[in-house]
């Protein structure tokens, strides 16, 4: 099997290309779904037996949690790599990860604080999900904190890149030990939020958005990743015909 | 279709709009801190450019 | 010739005895973390109730806080010393498998540092209502704790050596990756004052306590040979 156009993925001439033309589809394709998981999440999906059309939140929140993890494994798998095979675009590609990461990490904690307050009657609740959110972006924080303490790029790479492999196995730990820790004081009220009877109807909007989120990802990936591509490169000749 | 109460939202209104409204606001900053941070690149990469070329002339 | 090559055991005994030989030396740095120790576990009554029936319920975690928050104050300056006089320098081109010197330098950074906090903790719990049936389940889940502390303190050391105002950075990329600990080890305790068995948070600590002993020092080596070699 040749691997060139593995070798050719990596070079940077060749990636700054090809994410400028790949970018636009991304963009444009995630406009068109999360256009189209909004309406169908605000209109046409039914409202929901207890909550009513205070679930809709579902449809934000969820995907921002899934996003902030997603996120961060793709950062993390980004840095081993730029780590143990020195490729520098991966590098590149985890720096890029992070503060997209970040805002939805945000984002997840924001939207599930609003739908905690009619659904639970409080703006916080230390619930498991809520919880292992909080950490996660603690952990997107000291990454982009420990990128930015030092001068050297390279060194910032390289640090980051064994802090984000740390943070990644400890994830899964993380996880369980919130979830376990979540599970010794049941709240007293009859929690709506737990599982709503989902049925098909409610779930399409859900994984539209989903998918609109991903593709957004692959999109501010990419230009952002074209930006940290320029910021790395030293050499000039190939910039004079990309610039 | 009611627009009135599409809009209140069955009286979750305030949750629901701020909710997609964060969204939206989260999504907005994404495009443009994206675009910023590759345009920002591309300014400085070009001044690379001319004090290289500047410096071989 | 014939190169006689130090056995890597001994290469690691001389790192923890140099590091007990200058903390000997300097026994005031040793006694600040333990002294901060006491103090943060006193300002809890001062904030909230003398009563002790009511600190007995937050105590274990109280303690578990405390001993965490002291152990990482001493970290940050773990590295800094060696890689400043060129130490960590020498170790890295020794040949010596670098994870073991590593090792030995956080053991002994544990020893003066950890097990202080442990051998404290049954005096410093009872100031919080602590009573003594959980003082085994107290300093054997510390003792777990601070040495996988010492561990993850390690790494995050390593990676910030020469960071200006690391400690809060350090702190910061520590803490988070600590939580598991403080989650097991504090339901332990409360767990045993509350007549259940504190088993399965001990062991899992064990199991997390093994684990950083088998990856951390990889994960050291690779941070101090990317902070020495720029």
């Amino acid at each position: 099997m040749s691997w060139t156009w593995f070798h050719k993925l990596a070079s940077p001439p060749h990636a700054y290309r090809i994410l400028g033309t790949i970018a636009p589809w991304f963009g444009w394709a995630s406009l068109a779904l999360i256009l189209l998981a909004t309406w169908w999440g605000l209109v046409k999906a039914p409202a929901d037996y207890q909550q009513g059309d205070g679930f809709r939140i579902l449809y934000v929140h969820a995907p921002s949690a899934w996003m902030s993890m997603f996120a961060y494994v793709v950062m993390a798998v980004a840095a081993g790599v730029g780590l143990v095979w020195r490729i520098k675009l991966a590098h590149a590609a985890a720096a890029a990860c992070a503060p997209i990461g970040a805002s939805f990490t945000f984002l997840a904690l924001a939207t599930g604080s609003i739908w905690g307050k009619p659904m639970w009657g409080t703006w916080w609740v230390w619930d498991a999900r809520l919880t292992s959110e909080l950490l996660l972006l603690f952990l997107y924080l000291g990454y982009m904190a420990l990128r930015a303490s030092f001068d050297d790029p390279q060194r910032a790479d390289r640090a980051s890149a064994v802090l984000a492999l740390v943070g990644v196995i400890n994830v899964p730990i993380i996880h369980y030990s919130v979830n376990w820790w979540s599970t010794l004081h049941q709240p007293a009220s009859v929690t709506k939020f737990d599982k709503p009877s989902i049925d098909l109807a409610m779930l399409i909007p859900l994984f539209i958005m989903i998918a609109g989120f991903q593709l957004y990802f692959g999109w501010a990936v990419s230009r952002r990743l074209r930006g940290e591509i320029l910021r790395r490169e030293r050499n000039a000749n190939w910039l004079k015909e990309a610039a | 279709m009611d627009l009135q109460k599409f809009f209140e939202m069955g009286g979750y209104a305030g949750y629901v709009w701020t909710s997609y409204g964060l969204t939206a606001l989260i999504l907005l900053w994404n495009w443009w801190a994206a675009r910023r941070s590759e345009a920002e690149a591309q300014t400085a990469a070009k001044r690379r450019n001319e004090l290289a070329l500047e410096r071989s002339s | 010739m014939t190169a006689v090559r130090t056995p890597t055991l001994a290469a690691a005994k001389l790192v923890f005895q140099r590091d007990m030989t200058l903390a000997w030396r300097r026994w005031d740095e040793v006694a600040q973390p333990l002294i901060f120790y006491v103090v943060v576990t006193t300002m809890f009554p001062l904030a909230t109730t003398p009563d002790l029936s009511a600190l007995r319920e937050i105590g274990g975690g109280v303690v578990w806080v405390a001993a965490l928050l002291a152990s990482l104050l001493a970290l940050e300056a773990l590295f800094r010393a060696d890689v400043e006089d060129g130490t960590t320098e020498q170790w890295v081109l020794s040949g010596q498998p670098l994870g073991y010197l590593l090792l030995a330098k956080v053991a002994a950074h544990w020893v003066l540092t950890g097990l202080p906090l442990v051998i404290m903790s049954p005096i410093v719990g009872t100031g919080l209502g602590l009573p003594t049936s959980v003082w085994g389940v107290l300093m054997f889940s510390l003792l777990l704790g601070t040495g996988t502390l010492s561990i993850l303190g390690g790494i995050g050391a390593a990676l910030t050596v020469g960071v200006r105002r690391g400690s809060v950075l350090l702190s910061l990329l520590v803490l988070p990756l600590a939580m598991p600990l403080l989650i097991f080890g504090s339901r332990a305790v409360a767990m045993q004052m509350d007549g259940d068995s504190p088993a399965g948070p001990l062991q899992l600590l064990a199991a997390i306590f093994f684990m950083a002993l088998s990856l951390g020092p990889i994960a050291m080596s690779a941070a101090i040979r990317i902070s020495v070699e720029n």
